[in-house]
């Protein structure tokens, strides 16, 4: 904690999310409660909690594309991809998780490096590199695999199932990641320079910032974070799916609980403390619709509502300060 | 010029040329920089005061001639480069992340270590001392940038420098973006850099403040240096005349006679950027308006194309009060506006030349129907401004800039304007397309239109024009007519006193 935000808390879009957190449990509580459910209860904190998780792991890793000002869009279908290649190498036998693990986070790695290189060595456009390797690892998974395969040990399940108290392993697993990139992005060189490269490409450059190394680097992490998030669903599953990052719709969504963590997406202005914010927001009202029973395409249109409205308030409140200058 | 090096000069700059494109923009120039000494670099828009800095920052490197630092021959590839050999500059604009502390601003790419991360409390403990060091305590390390006034910024600009142990400081015109009353900081930490032995190259237009602060002034023009002198030797209107004082290179249509009536009728119109004035644009007339940069001359140009309108006064268009507030208004009612930017306003470079000067009237006068009528009469128009181009077809990235221009003017005279805006009509174009262009400013006017010129060159300025406002801090500072001297014009533009003798 920097000792200007001990004497001066101020509620900007980076903590605003916590504040709109705080608001939805309560009014959502009350919905729930009335509704003769309990949005508390163990069960429904359980798999809120646990819910969470995974997307919030590939959200933590999204926190710093976004930071960079760039993006990863490839992220869903390196958790399909690395969920299988986990199962398959595991193949039901303890031994083999160890090795298992390993190859998720080198094929993972692997895969942010191209995107790095081919964002910053051939400049293409994050939006398109990414896309482009997310769709090429998407064909190699729909030619070689119809469903699920290979097959998770029991010992490894653990991850996906266990729980201290009401608390999934899983989710300490995400709030341990998260912590982890709390320190690289606020105490570490490479996070200072991440954030001056999201910031001012130019400015960063000119202070003699290795920039490219930077954003190769960040993309490199991003990608891992997925194959942690790959390695926790194919736990959670007991087997690889080809499709389970796609349908989990973890790009867009890792995107929007960054952003509802109030980063902005041309970079250089963000953190993991909004991304947690922002994941566990998403995650509340996914519960609270869950407990009411609503009509999922109803439940869309709302979360559609509350990203484009925090982004607005972000914004507009941006714009205030400007002009009280 | 005197090849002996002296041994006090901390950086001395000999013989330096640059061209661009076959241009030269630089040639021959030395300047030396002792320590201690404010060295004040003036001149007119163009005379080679910001490429000469870009050189010694390391951002250009020069075609001839040689830079020492210290005595010893330098070769600044790059702005780092220049850092490491202790030289610092502090752009117009501020190179800093408003969102970042003032700690992390001023040692982005050097934070200290301390055990594997960041040493924070190092880290701000120095920026402190920095600050403490220059008479800044009223800033803190932890501030945001972005909380910062202009003139603090700039504070932290120069410790950033000062961090990186700068003995040679570059001030590209500091004063520009700052009040009055924050110029006075800046004078004093300017004299607290002096005391500690650092030498500064000070660039700025305002003459009164090269006068308050510098030990000598270096008058360029034209990309050669005129003159150097000791500042108590110096008197306003000798380097006023050394800034000017040539020969027309260039021969200019004759002028018209008496302006016609009014066109354009301003009166107290102002916004934002442009305070209140008064002012008329008649038919058939050439009004040239000089200034320096930023002096609003744009901002003028842009409030009567409506795109950054008026917000105060009146503007009678042809007897019927009229208000802009957009563009598309402004075409609609006659109004043309070649902007200054060509290439990033005024074109689109990826477009074909037809394309590029149907774009005003397609965009303004939508017609289903008759469009190759209108094209015919626009290929007409590209002859007849004696457009060079492979063809209709080419795209408008690979024509030279005076070709360039010339399709930015035929879309305009697609639309039969009868008030022109012209915004540094021959900014980077070969002389002899500057004469066409000219040849057609001129025919317009003749024809009946009203046309206003913004121009830096002043030969150009007093060449072409029938009437010449000048302006300065965002008001006319003056009027003169077309057979001013340049003198006239820059002490207008500068605020010198000056007999007017023309």
């Amino acid at each position: 904690m920097s000792t200007q935000a001990l004497t001066r808390p101020r509620i900007d879009s980076t903590n605003g999310v916590w504040l709109a957190l705080g608001v939805t449990l309560v009014v959502g509580g009350i919905l729930v409660a009335t509704d003769g459910g309990s949005l508390f209860s163990q069960n429904s904190t359980v798999s809120l909690l646990q819910r969470a998780a995974g997307l919030g792991i590939v959200a933590v890793g999204q926190t710093f594309c976004i930071l960079a000002g760039s993006l990863d869009l490839s992220v869903a279908y390196v958790i399909s991809l690395t969920s299988l290649i986990a199962a398959e190498t595991m193949a039901g036998s303890d031994g083999r998780v160890l090795p298992a693990v390993l190859a998720v986070l080198a094929v993972s790695a692997a895969i942010g490096l191209v995107n790095g290189l081919l964002i910053t060595k051939l400049r293409i456009n994050a939006f398109i590199a990414t896309l482009g390797v997310g769709l090429l690892i998407k064909g190699y998974l729909e030619q070689g695999y119809a469903g699920p395969a290979g097959a998770v040990p029991v010992s490894f399940q653990h991850l996906g199932y266990d729980r201290v108290g009401p608390v999934p392993v899983a989710f300490l697993l995400f709030i341990g990641v998260a912590a982890v990139a709390w320190v690289v992005i606020n105490r570490s060189r490479y996070g200072h320079h991440l954030i001056a490269t999201g910031g001012d490409l130019d400015v960063a450059r000119l202070s003699g910032v290795r920039t490219d190394l930077v954003l190769i680097r960040t993309h490199v992490i991003c990608s891992i974070c997925a194959g942690i998030a790959g390695l926790y669903l194919a736990s959670r599953l007991g087997a690889g799916a080809p499709r389970v990052g796609a349908e989990g719709g973890y790009d867009l969504e890792s995107i929007a609980a960054v952003v509802l963590g109030g980063a902005v997406l041309a970079g250089g202005k963000g953190g993991v403390a909004g991304t947690v914010g922002g994941v566990l927001l998403l995650a509340v009202i996914d519960g609270i619709f869950n407990q009411l029973a609503v009509d999922p395409f109803f439940k869309q249109v709302v979360r559609g509502v509350v990203i484009v409205a925090a982004v607005a308030i972000y914004a507009l409140r941006l714009r205030g300060r400007r002009a009280a200058r | 010029m005197d090849s002996t090096e002296p041994p006090e000069a901390l950086l001395a700059m000999r013989g330096v040329g640059k061209s661009f494109y076959g241009v030269p923009v630089l040639s021959d120039v030395d300047v030396d920089l002792k320590p201690g000494e404010v060295h004040a670099v003036v001149g007119e828009n163009g005379a080679g005061k910001s490429t000469l800095m870009k050189i010694a920052s390391g951002v250009y490197q020069p075609d001839a001639g040689t830079l020492h630092v210290d005595g010893q021959p330098v070769a600044l590839h790059n702005p780092r480069a220049a850092q490491a050999a202790g030289i610092g500059i502090i752009h117009q604009e501020f190179n800093l992340l408003p969102e970042r502390t003032v700690a992390e601003n001023v040692f982005l790419g050097r934070e200290p270590m301390r055990r594997g991360l960041v040493d924070r409390r190092t880290m701000r403990a120095r920026t402190k001392e920095l600050l403490a060091s220059v008479g800044a305590e009223s800033v803190q390390p932890t501030d945001r940038v972005r909380q910062l006034g202009i003139a603090q910024q700039q504070v932290v600009e120069i410790v950033k420098a000062l961090s990186l142990d700068a003995r040679i400081l570059i001030m590209d015109e500091p004063t520009a973006a700052l009040a009055d009353h924050e110029v006075e900081l800046l004078y004093a930490l300017v004299r607290r850099l002096q005391a500690r032995g650092i030498g500064i190259l000070y660039v700025s237009h305002r003459l009164a403040e090269v006068f308050d602060l510098s030990d000598r002034i270096t008058v360029l023009k034209d990309g050669r240096r005129v003159t150097t002198l000791d500042t108590r030797d110096a008197t306003p209107e000798a380097l006023v005349r050394h800034m000017v004082g040539r020969e027309l290179a260039t021969y200019y249509p004759p002028k018209a006679g008496a302006g016609g009536t009014a066109l354009v009728t301003l009166t107290g119109a102002g916004n934002a950027r442009v305070r209140p004035l008064d002012l008329e644009l008649r038919a058939g007339e050439v009004l040239g308006v000089g200034g320096l940069q930023g002096s609003g001359r744009s901002a003028l140009a842009r409030a009567l194309f409506g795109v950054e309108p008026f917000t105060t006064g009146r503007m009678v268009l042809d007897g019927k009060p009229v208000r802009p507030r957009s563009p598309r208004q402004a075409v609609r009612n006659g109004i043309a506006y070649v902007t200054e930017d060509r290439k990033a306003d005024g074109l689109a470079l990826s477009q074909s030349v037809l394309d590029n000067a149907l774009l005003a009237s397609r965009a303004v006068r939508p017609r289903w129907f008759g469009g190759g009528a209108r094209t015919t009469g626009v290929r007409a128009l590209l002859d007849a401004v004696e457009v060079h181009a492979a063809g209709p077809d080419q795209e408008v990235r690979y024509l030279s800039g005076g070709n360039q221009q010339k399709v930015v003017l035929a879309r305009w005279l697609a639309m039969a304007p009868r008030v022109l805006l012209f915004d540094e009509p021959t900014r980077g174009i070969d002389v002899g397309a500057k004469a066409a262009i000219h040849e057609l400013i001129r025919d317009l006017a003749g024809k009946g239109a009203a046309v206003l010129m913004i121009s830096s060159e002043l030969p150009e300025l007093l060449g072409m024009s029938d009437r010449i406002v000048v302006m300065r801090d965002g008001t006319l500072a003056g009027e003169l007519p077309g057979s001013a001297s340049e003198e006239a014009v820059l002490s207008l533009a500068t605020g010198t006193p000056h007999e007017v003798t023309a």
